[in-house]
């Protein structure tokens, strides 16, 4: 081979791969102007998506590429365009962290594993064709995965239903401006101004969030506005997660800032007088956090799959496959479980949903039996915090998850362990978004 | 030639018959155990690859990372010595090693998916961690 046939046949090799890329170049732009997902899937496997990008919904999209080399298309559709954490937001509430120091994007996630990302709203999603329909396209699944995670049950307290209720009387129970509102309305309490904030009758997310929260504001309090004070409301008959070491903070290190009235369930809200209203009281608040009742998020509920007191969602613990509908899988809080709906706990049912994902297309059969472990900070001040952790076992007779033996909660809140919690945090963060 | 000598009686026969046979019995044991080893070996080599055990292991990364690749301020797990991590486990699980959190942990697991996830994460290849960049939040943001 002479010199100048190896130039020719180097470039006729070069051309070839420009036109290759040209070629793929467009049908990626095509792809992008009308999603190109409205038709079956080409990967080899076939495609998943994923209603969601939350903490359950994000990992079960990376791990679905991870586990299967790439060889099942994953779609997430997520209508926010930002990822805000609702860990450690109750620190924003106490002013050791910003709301910008939890808010993240998607942008090394999705590149680093090619999940294809739509930023938009499910408005439809028909089980019998396998189609999701949003404010601007349709995408067709071979599986469906919903994470929507918690929607407010306002027929409960219709008073709270409307935006400017919600800016009045706010939750900050999904993380973002809401969280940011509570702050700013505690920065504004004049000193002797009464915080009073509630605990929903459990299930709710996050069983520890609401005495963390209580410990947040009073560590504020204690600091800035020494003359006021908390009262928690709590609808439950007692603490319900992390109670020995919540009962000894409230008493000892909130002695006198923190008014703990268990059994006092949330009747009412008058909204322009910040009054809240319960079986036995009707208490005014200088600023009032209302914490409503929830249920499976709303996709869950538009494909019928709230079943659970027409709550939360039945699935089986080895795919996390609804029990009413075939190829779609319900993870994260909206599944009703006698699990904690923490985000670790979203994360280990994202892992084992997509483990068996990955197994379910190639037409093995998933794991029989999981295991996974949980662990959940909370914070009692601005550096110390206390834990609960706990491995969960497959049960096959009840074919349940159930907590293994050995588990258990702090002896008693911590720096070093506030230093695990931070510690906790950027490994999640991580684990979750890149 | 004297017939003690070269043992053809009956019992003398039968002493070396014994014999022999506790020989092949003692080469076919130690041929048994090494076997057994070499399948015990690969029964956790194949086992540590199941969805069964990347699952359990992937539930460790809450607190350190993407298949052990923690972020500073916890253990990084993956390419850990096997060993290490089995005997610091056990040492966890029997209180022997004080800890905060991991004898909740350790407690809960049995021998079998301690050994599982030494030599799972022994088998990590270990990549420098990354962290998502914070950013602000936008106006537009839903709640």
């Amino acid at each position: 081979m002479t010199t100048k046939n190896l130039k020719t046949n180097n470039l006729n090799r070069r051309d070839f791969i420009k036109a290759a890329t040209i070629i793929s170049g467009s049908s990626l732009l095509s792809a992008c102007a009308n999603f190109g997902l409205n038709k079956a899937s080409q990967a080899p496997l076939g495609r998943v998506v994923i209603i969601g990008g939350g903490y359950a919904g994000t990992t079960a999209a990376k791990y679905i590429r991870m586990w299967s080399n790439g060889n099942i298309e994953t779609v997430v559709i997520e209508k926010s365009s930002q990822f805000v954490s609702c860990p450690l937001s109750n620190l924003v509430l106490g002013g050791s962290k910003s709301i910008n120091d939890l808010t993240f994007g998607y942008d090394l996630v999705k590149k680093n594993h090619g999940i294809k990302w739509v930023n938009d709203e499910v408005t439809a999603i028909d089980l019998s064709t396998k189609k999701i329909t949003m404010k601007r396209g349709e995408i067709t699944y071979d599986r469906l995965i919903i994470a929507p995670g918690i929607d407010f049950m306002y027929d409960k307290l219709p008073s709270l239903e409307s935006t400017e209720a919600q800016q009045q009387v706010p939750h900050a129970w999904k993380a973002g401006w809401q969280t940011v509102n509570l702050r700013k309305q505690l920065e504004a309490m004049p000193d002797g101004g009464v915080f009073v904030m509630n605990v929903p009758k459990a299930p709710y997310r996050c069983p520890p969030g609401p005495y963390e929260r209580a410990c947040q504001v009073a560590s504020y309090i204690k600091v800035s506005r020494p003359k006021s004070k908390v009262i928690v409301l709590d609808a439950n008959a007692e603490i319900i997660s992390k109670k020995g070491l919540f009962t000894k903070v409230f008493n000892e290190m909130y002695a006198g800032i923190i008014d703990y009235r268990p059994s006092n369930a949330v009747t009412d809200v008058e909204v322009a007088s910040k009054t809240v209203i319960t079986d036995f009281d009707k208490i005014s608040a200088d600023v009032l956090n209302i914490i409503p009742p929830q249920r499976a998020g709303k996709p869950a509920q538009m494909a019928g799959l709230n079943n659970i007191d027409k709550r939360w969602c039945e699935v089986d613990f080895l795919t996390y496959e609804s029990k009413l509908a075939p190829n779609v899988h319900v993870i994260g809080d909206s599944v009703s479980a006698a699990l904690p709906k923490s985000a670790h706990m979203a994360t280990s049912q994202a892992r084992v949903c997509a483990s068996a994902i990955v197994e379910l297309m190639q037409g093995k059969m998933p794991d029989s039996a999981p295991v996974f472990a949980n662990t959940c900070y909370s914070y009692v001040n601005e550096k110390q915090a206390i834990h609960v952790a706990n491995v969960y076992r497959y049960d096959e007779a009840k074919k349940i998850m159930v907590a293994a033996d050995g588990g258990g909660v702090s002896s008693s809140p911590t720096d070093i362990e506030g230093d695990y919690a931070k510690a906790w945090a950027a490994n999640i963060w991580s684990d979750v978004l890149t | 030639m004297k017939n003690d000598s070269f043992c053809f009686k009956d019992s003398c026969f039968k002493n070396w018959l014994l014999t022999l046979f506790f020989i092949l019995v003692l080469t076919s044991v130690s041929f048994a155990i090494t076997a057994k080893a070499t399948e015990v070996l690969s029964s956790i080599n194949t086992l540590s690859n199941t969805p069964h055990i990347r699952t359990l292991a992937a539930s460790c990364a809450a607190c350190h990372g993407t298949n052990g690749n923690a972020a500073a301020g916890n253990a990084v797990l993956a390419g850990m010595n096997a060993n290490y991590f089995t005997t610091q486990m056990l040492a966890f699980k029997d209180g022997s090693r004080p800890a905060t959190v991991m004898h909740h942990h350790a407690k809960g697991l049995n021998v079998d998916e301690i050994n599982l996830l030494a030599n799972y994460f022994s088998q990590q290849k270990r990549v420098a961690n990354v962290a998502p960049t914070s950013q602000q939040l936008k106006a537009n943001h839903d709640n």
